[in-house]
């Protein structure tokens, strides 16, 4: 076990722990967004393909890294308005629309880039990092956690400006409410539909940016189907952390973990077929189901499209 | 309590005294198939305590809707201390000092008294907590009660949360408060300290709309009552008046309004006669049964009921009323004590097997899960015997027993639809209610629980339901009706049992003391 | 969770409404699929091919060529068996959306078991017992989400996606360690020689998969419409506390409703390979599942109707492979049309359902 443990086997866990973790978190805080306001997106897998998609053509044309992030969060966010017209303004089937879209946009992107890069197969150059002065010297630790592209430090933290928009503001407050009880929202006056269409434009964006950053700066090339449900991991991280960003932040950690494994046993040099690596955090998040079946928090309007006057 | 004279103790300021602070000029709303409101004049005087009184139907919570915002009059005009406005959302009516407390109180459960009281401020500013705590005491202040302001909304009791919804109501503005039906969920005690609190908004100048189908709460807090019968304002008796008159003659006079000719008080029919002596139909023994969220367990629950016998069930809501219908029904499972029919213990058959030997619950949630909407009448009909002989045989239904079955009852019980293929969620309500009754009354029933019966039921519906159960009774059909309309029960029970917390807390004879004894009972004083 | 909110209702046809109902369902049906069809035309367009000519290529070889209508008809034997399991399922108001996963292990059980099997009984006997296998291992694949759902009411779309990752992942590691056949380069199962398949129809290349297909989608449609079985899992579809209030065992009836349909999944997965291909290449995974999710929405839970609807279906995905090839494109137009078709549908079924609500309701008593 010691000879597993070594300097280059941790370097390489943590650094995949946040090169895999970072985009599952920011697809966990998007759809806890959405939860929280009582939508359940299951086009999230969708929003962030998408996101990669974009974001890479955008990133490879521009030639800018931070484009292809935004590029992609705007996508994400545009693809969200389907959800947002079908599902929250017109109250269709959830579940139904969001599985539409996953497949409607898993087919285009492949689609699409077979038909713009399927002979060149281009890829994107190194991203540079940015390394946080003292922190980054640290041993062993030091360039994984604290020499990163700078998405990843916003991304920690948007953790703790969640936290305190949804206890100390009013957007938190109307975001609850929306969920729990969408009639007393209505009755206060505040747009129950307009508020749940904001929430699911942030979730858009957010997991438009949490696929461009798989893309653009981990992987540096577009591959069809890339992201691997890593949205449905995120509205597993969103469901399971009662509403509450510190409990995603460490559920994608989690996950990046087990995901990294796969290349730092590898690096390990232990031979292990792959699958059975990438299985890990799926049977992962079954454990966890089961035994805290009875403790995940889900609000109790998810789901049900909002109507005036009934009740 | 009731004597002859008027109940509100103070002296009465005439008309001219009190300004109009809210006018309606010729409201009409027109739903498909129905008027719910047909021209309506009516005038609400500041610091008057207006009483809209109707039955289920008359157009009362159509016409509320339409002043709070939730819905736009077809035609008509509504003018606010007198100039001319339109209310178009629920934002608007609150600008306008007009607070709605509704039956269903819209609280967010999982936020606190200060967070629900701060919602609805623009959303890019800070929220204003020691602005908000200020406003809140002061109205609590206001109201004579005391509220915590920390406290999550979700541990309140049901009482607590109407004083919150009262005080949001009045939030923006003092100027009318509107109440639509607030006392069905509470206590005799309940009542009284909302009437407290309804009387000290008054003095403090407050016009108080209250919506009520209930004409001894019309008689006992109203100065000024305005009937709406079938959508339309029949008649409205002053302050002036009323004090001139005694409760009887104000109650006939109410009757004559919403009855029209007829002097048929709706407490007329006698109590149904003491039932035959002998062995008991249904015994209840000692039985125990697990709680759920909010709902207390049931606990050591005993009674027995003779053939022909109507026992009542008094209670506030959530106290396991429903909870210890559902488990001598067979819908819960017991963790202690016996149930017997007939002298058999039932307690471990399913609802399948007690339906066939004459159990049978009729609930009061009649489409949320007495009958499933998307389905037929005829497979409705047959909702707790999926699978039985003769209408399924070795797991393949046998269509036509089932329709000949279903077509029989519908018969029976003048369930007015176009076939017995229609389904159940295009029914209206009465229709509905007729539906489970012909499903739970067919087929020689022992005995039959009652949740509610008359709830949502207009009048005549109402009536025809008491008259059959006590037809029912002198056939020897024993009765267990469950409300929390001390009238109803009165008028119909020859025993009253009352739950508390989850027991049964005494059992009292009708008579005249009783509407008293059971009040204590209700509020948890021994029996 | 119910699958009749405003976007799915489900067929809960009631004969008054079947008579002049029959063509306005069937019209119901058929406008979503125009419509997708004529969106994904477009689509075409933008991508700089004519749709004309790629539904031709479609048309002529899904259909018109001999050999393409006998690809056509094998491809439907998995689809039909997969909509019979969605339909039990979705009726109940449960999503299996693990069906892909339960599809490919009782694949690779099938493959892993089938070529010695056969060396031990008599080839009727063989095929037996490996169907019902195939059935066995799919329903098991479905326990975990099942009881997570029924004792703890835990959402089961999340429950059985996850399931259906693990599957793939497991299936390819016992493809490629205890199963793989070591005498391959390739990480694969033992082949199963085709005489010891499925036995074929009428001298073509259509194996018994097809009719075990059709059986089950009837028999599916029969016990759903005219079983108290079915009866009670419509009813826990459409409303879980009047299934409560009628006395029904609501947890041991949604683990026998995913059992059952999961069943099915699996019994897909071995009618492919016991038909078609007899053997698990590596990383094989047809997918087929999702797809079939938007059809039988489209018929609202029909078993009867869903055949027409599959064999179109299988039509366009034969036929799609070859057009998609001549036009120069990735296979994956089938999941573009899949979604404008889920699309439409929910947007038709809203629009009709706006159109019922204005007939007034019935009757004052």
């Amino acid at each position: 076990m010691g000879a597993l443990l070594t300097d280059a086997f941790v370097s390489s866990l943590i650094a995949g722990m946040i090169a895999a973790g970072t985009p599952l978190l920011l697809a966990g805080l998007g759809e806890q967004i959405s939860e929280k306001a009582g939508v359940l997106n299951i086009g999230i897998e969708g929003m962030m393909l998408v996101g990669a998609y974009v974001g890479f053509v955008a990133a490879y044309y521009a030639g800018s890294v931070w484009l292809g992030l935004i590029a992609g969060g705007l996508a994400g966010a545009a693809l969200s308005l389907i959800m947002i017209v079908l599902c929250v303004r017109l109250g269709l089937n959830q579940i139904v629309i969001g599985i539409a879209m996953t497949l409607g946009v898993e087919g285009m992107t492949a689609m699409a880039h077979h038909v713009q890069f399927s002979r060149s197969y281009p890829r994107l150059p190194a991203v540079e990092v940015w390394a946080l002065p003292g922190l980054a010297d640290i041993p062993v630790i030091g360039p994984a956690l604290f020499a990163r592209h700078p998405m990843v430090y916003l991304a920690f933290l948007l953790v703790a400006f969640m936290a305190w928009l949804y206890r100390r503001t009013h957007v938190g407050l109307n975001l609850q409410a929306a969920g729990d009880r969408p009639a007393a929202l209505d009755v206060a006056g505040v747009g129950v539909v307009a508020t749940r269409s904001w929430a699911v434009l942030s979730t858009g964006f957010l997991a438009g940016l949490g696929g461009a950053y798989m893309c653009v700066v981990v992987a540096g090339l577009f591959v069809p189907f890339m992201t691997g449900g890593a949205g449905f991991i995120g509205i597993v991280l969103a469901m399971l952390s009662r509403g509450k960003p510190y409990w995603v932040l460490i559920g994608a950690m989690l996950f990046g973990i087990s995901l990294s494994m796969t290349t730092a046993i590898q690096v390990a040099g232990i031979q292990l077929p792959t699958e059975i690596v990438q299985m890990l955090p799926f049977v992962m998040v079954i454990v966890v189901l089961v035994a805290f079946a009875r403790h995940s928090y889900l609000p109790a309007a998810l789901g049900r499209p909002y109507v005036r006057g009934e009740r | 309590m009731n004597d002859g004279a008027r109940m509100n103790g103070d002296p009465v300021a005439t008309d001219g005294d009190k300004p109009v602070v809210l006018s309606l000029r010729g409201i009409t709303k027109r739903f498909p198939r129905v008027i719910a409101n047909r021209d309506i004049d009516l005038d609400v005087h500041a610091g008057d305590i207006h009483v809209l009184l109707g039955e289920n139907g008359a157009g009362k919570s159509t016409l509320i809707a339409i002043l709070s915002g939730v819905y736009q009059p077809d035609a008509g005009s509504i003018a606010v201390a007198g100039r001319e406005v339109r209310i178009q959302a629920p934002r608007d009516a609150l600008a306008l000092g007009i607070g709605t407390v509704y039956q269903h109180l819209a609280l967010v459960p999982t936020l606190t008294v200060i967070e629900n009281l701060m919602l609805g401020a623009p959303w890019y500013r800070l929220p204003d907590v020691t602005g908000t705590g200020t406003r809140l005491a002061e109205l609590a202040g206001l109201l004579g009660i005391e509220v915590d302001g920390d406290a999550p909304v979700g541990g309140l009791s049901l009482g607590q949360q109407q004083q919150i919804e009262i005080i949001k109501a009045l939030w923006h503005g003092e100027r009318i408060l509107i109440l639509d039906e607030p006392t069905s969920m509470l206590t005799p005690q309940g009542v009284r300290e909302l009437g407290k609190m309804i009387r000290r908004l008054r003095d403090a100048g407050v016009a108080v709309i209250l919506i009520t189908h209930k004409l001894g709460e019309a008689c006992e807090f109203g100065e000024r009552i305005s009937v709406l019968k079938l959508g339309r304002l029949v008649g409205e008796i002053g302050p002036a008046e009323l004090a001139a008159m005694s409760r009887e003659e104000a109650t006939r006079r109410i009757v004559h309004l919403m009855f029209g000719a007829r002097d048929d008080a709706p407490r007329a029919a006698a109590i149904v006669a003491d039932a035959a002596p002998g062995a008991p139909v249904l015994e209840v023994e000692g039985i125990a049964a697990a709680g759920a969220a909010g709902e207390p367990a049931l606990a050591d629950i005993t009674f027995a009921l003779r053939p022909g016998e109507v026992f009542g069930i008094a209670g506030v809501d959530g106290n396991g009323q429903k909870r210890l219908a559902e488990a001598i029904a067979g819908q819960r499972p017991i963790d202690a004590g016996d149930i017997r029919l007939d002298g058999r213990s039932i307690a471990a058959l399913s609802i399948a097997k007690r339906q066939a030997m004459g159990l049978r619950y009729v609930t009061d949630d009649r489409l949320g899960e007495g009958t499933v909407a998307e389905l037929s009448i005829a497979v409705n009909l047959l909702l707790k015997r999926i699978g039985e002989p003769p209408y399924w045989r070795r797991g393949i239904a046998h269509a036509a027993t089932i329709e000949r079955d279903a077509a029989e009852k519908v018969a029976a019980f003048d369930v007015r639809a176009p076939g017995i293929h229609t389904r159940v969620g295009t029914l209206s309500g009465g229709n509905v209610q007729k539906a489970l009754l012909a499903r739970e009354l067919s087929q020689e029933p022992r005995v039959v629980i009652y949740n509610k019966p008359t709830h949502g039921l207009d009048l005549a519906n109402a009536t025809a339901l008491h008259e059959r159960i006590r037809e029912q009774a002198e056939a020897g059909v024993a009765a267990i009706v469950i409300s929390n309309e001390l009238d109803e029960l009165l008028g119909l029970c020859g025993r009253i049992g009352v739950m508390y917390r989850g027991r049964l807390r005494g059992i009292v004879e009708n008579g005249a003391w009783a509407e008293a004894r059971v009040g204590a009972l209700m509020i948890g004083v021994a029996a | 969770m119910s699958v009749e909110t405003a976007g799915g209702a489900p067929a809960a046809a009631a004969p008054a409404s079947r008579l002049g109902g029959l063509a306005r369902q069937t019209a119901l049906a058929l406008l979503p699929l125009a419509l997708a069809l004529a969106a994904a035309g477009l689509i075409l367009l933008l991508f700089g091919r004519d749709p004309l000519t790629f539904y031709a290529n479609v048309l002529k070889r899904g259909l018109f060529s001999w050999a393409g209508l006998q690809e056509t008809l094998i491809r439907m034997a998995p689809l039909l068996l997969l909509a019979a399991s969605l339909i039990v399922a979705f009726r109940a108001g449960i999503w299996n959306l693990g069906i892909d996963g339960q599809f490919l292990l009782a694949a690779v059980m099938v493959a892993a078991a089938g070529p010695r099997l056969v060396t031990i009984m008599p080839i009727g006997l063989a095929l037996a017992i490996l169907l019902v296998l195939g059935g066995l291992v799919g329903a098991a694949w479905s326990l975990i989400p099942a009881l997570l759902r029924a004792y703890y009411g835990v959402n089961e779309i999340i429950t059985t996606l996850m399931m259906t990752f693990i599957g793939t992942s497991l299936g390819a590691v016992l493809v490629k360690t205890v199963f793989n056949d070591p005498s391959t380069t390739v990480p694969q199962t033992q082949v199963l020689p085709m005489i010891d398949r499925l036995p074929r129809l009428f001298g073509t290349r259509i194996h018994a998969g097809l009719i075990i297909g059709l059986v089950a989608i009837v028999l599916v449609h029969l016990v759903m419409t005219r079983t108290a079985f079915g009866l009670k899992a419509q009813i826990i579809g459409f409303n879980p506390r009047a299934a409560r209030h009628a006395g029904l065992d609501v947890p041991r009836l949604t683990v026998a409703v995913f059992a059952f349909s999961a069943g099915l999944a699996g019994l897909a997965g071995a009618t492919e390979i016991l038909g078609v291909f007899g053997v698990v290449q590596n990383e094989w995974n047809p997918a087929y599942g999702m797809l079939v999710i938007p059809l039988v929405f489209v018929v609202r839970f029909h078993g009867i109707a869903s055949i027409g609807i599959v064999a179109f279906f299988a039509m366009l995905s034969i036929g799609g492979e070859s057009a998609s090839r001549k036009a120069n494109l990735p296979n994956y137009f089938l999941l573009v049309v899949v979604a404008l078709l889920l699309i439409f549908m929910a947007l038709t079924e809203y629009l009709s359902a706006r159109r019922r609500q204005r007939l007034e309701t019935w009757g004052e008593g």
